[in-house]
């Protein structure tokens, strides 16, 4: 029999770089207040958030999401041509043909490589860390670009004060690269599922508007999420002490805080920095992992070589996280 | 079966420890929206550790039906 020959396994991945986008367009909770019944002492309780950024019409998926690559292309020294595959996470492209992807790898300037669009929701940022950090290990590709870019406010009913104070826009994306030793290995074994069961809470109505169960997704994901936060840190061969960085997906700030205490029980450190971006960005879906440490790392608040833990959720219900070492 | 007068200053530390609301104010006739000014994030939060603490299932629509701590105590008592 035939045996076909495959490429030499490499060692694993590491991000390299990082990127975020965001319109220019800042919402506030006053705004908001004055489409529907809400005040800003409600939002900021409820959900944590002040204020939020908002796409112009001439922002899109594709746009944003390449502004934050090539950024992060930037961030990481590397060009466009030296990528080998890009990889968007969203769950918000106006339509399902043609992708995001090949469109975006265009526009930062490399055609020919790998493309494709990759729909786990909120948790896409992490599906596709794992599956581009799957993808060099297997040496299908040395350089990776992972974006998560989503224009949520397209699919807002902006009558329905459940969602429009929650949700925005934005773009987060990561370059990834081969490891070449086990001690230059960045991205951490991914863990990944999905709750099928629960797909009625989070979805698009047939006017074509997302809507979510907010009290059924916030019981799911504060009582969910954190012991896959921990399986990931397990598999990572660590143990919550070694955490510097804690990026949930920024669903909640008070779902955010829940994972953090949950963390902090099975002996995460004090001084574990833990992400808030949803204060100023609201939720973003896929982008608000890559976009937040963008952020924290632009405030000063983490380091080269910090080790962050990553886990996203959300519609699905779809969940994920890895443990990386921040670049 | 726990007893209702077991179940009340354990819930109360709960509510405390949630809602931030001293639990000497968790008494029987309270509502927790109107005299505790606990919202439905933070309900759901108290019935999953009283889920833990109780060992009973207090599903989304049964806790919309808890309006005082004294309607909580008694579907606690009769689910344990």
């Amino acid at each position: 029999m035939t045996s076909l020959r495959t490429a030499p396994p490499v060692a694993g991945a590491r991000i390299i770089g990082l990127g975020s986008s965001q319109p220019d367009r800042v919402v506030t909770n006053d705004e908001l207040a004055q489409r529907v019944e809400t005040n800003d002492a409600w939002i900021r309780s409820r959900v944590g958030i002040a204020e939020r950024r908002f796409a112009a019409d001439t922002d899109s998926v594709v746009s944003m999401g390449a502004d934050a690559g090539s950024k992060a292309l930037a961030d990481a020294g590397l060009a466009p041509t030296d990528l080998d595959a890009v990889i968007v996470a969203t769950c918000t492209m106006p339509n399902p043909i043609p992708n995001a992807a090949a469109q975006l790898s265009d526009r930062v300037g490399v055609n020919g490589i790998a493309a494709f669009d990759l729909n786990a929701a909120c948790a896409g940022f992490c599906y596709g860390v794992g599956v581009g950090s799957d993808m060099i290990r297997a040496g299908s590709a040395r350089n990776v670009l992972v974006v998560g870019s989503e224009k949520l406010t397209d699919w807002l009913d902006m009558d329905d004060r459940s969602v429009c104070i929650i949700f925005a826009d934005a773009a987060g994306a990561a370059v990834l690269t081969a490891a070449e030793t086990p001690e230059e290995v960045g991205v951490g074994p991914v863990v990944l599922g999905a709750a099928g069961d629960l797909v009625k809470t989070i979805g698009i109505d047939e006017q074509n508007y997302l809507r979510q169960e907010g009290q059924a997704v916030f019981r799911w994901a504060t009582t969910k999420i954190a012991p896959v936060a921990l399986k990931a840190v397990e598999r990572a061969g660590l143990t919550p002490a070694d955490i510097d960085v804690l990026v949930p997906h920024q669903a909640n700030l008070r779902i955010v805080e829940a994972i953090a205490k949950k963390l902090r029980s099975e002996g995460a450190r004090d001084d574990l920095v833990v992400a808030d971006d949803i204060v100023y960005s609201g939720n973003t879906s896929s982008a608000s992992i890559p976009m937040a440490i963008d952020h924290m790392r632009a405030a000063g608040r983490v380091r080269s070589g910090d080790i962050a833990l990553l886990v996203g959720f959300g519609a699905g219900l779809s969940y994920g996280g890895q443990v990386v070492v921040l670049p | 079966m726990a007893s209702k007068e077991e179940i009340l200053p354990d819930l109360a530390s709960i509510v405390e420890e949630v809602a931030g609301v001293d639990a000497s104010e968790v008494t029987p006739e309270k509502s927790f929206v109107d005299d505790l000014d606990i919202d439905s994030l933070s309900m759901v939060e108290i019935a999953v550790q009283a889920e833990d603490k109780f060992g009973v299932k207090i599903p989304d629509d049964e806790l919309a039906k808890l309006t005082t701590v004294s309607d909580a105590v008694d579907y606690i008592s009769s689910h344990s």
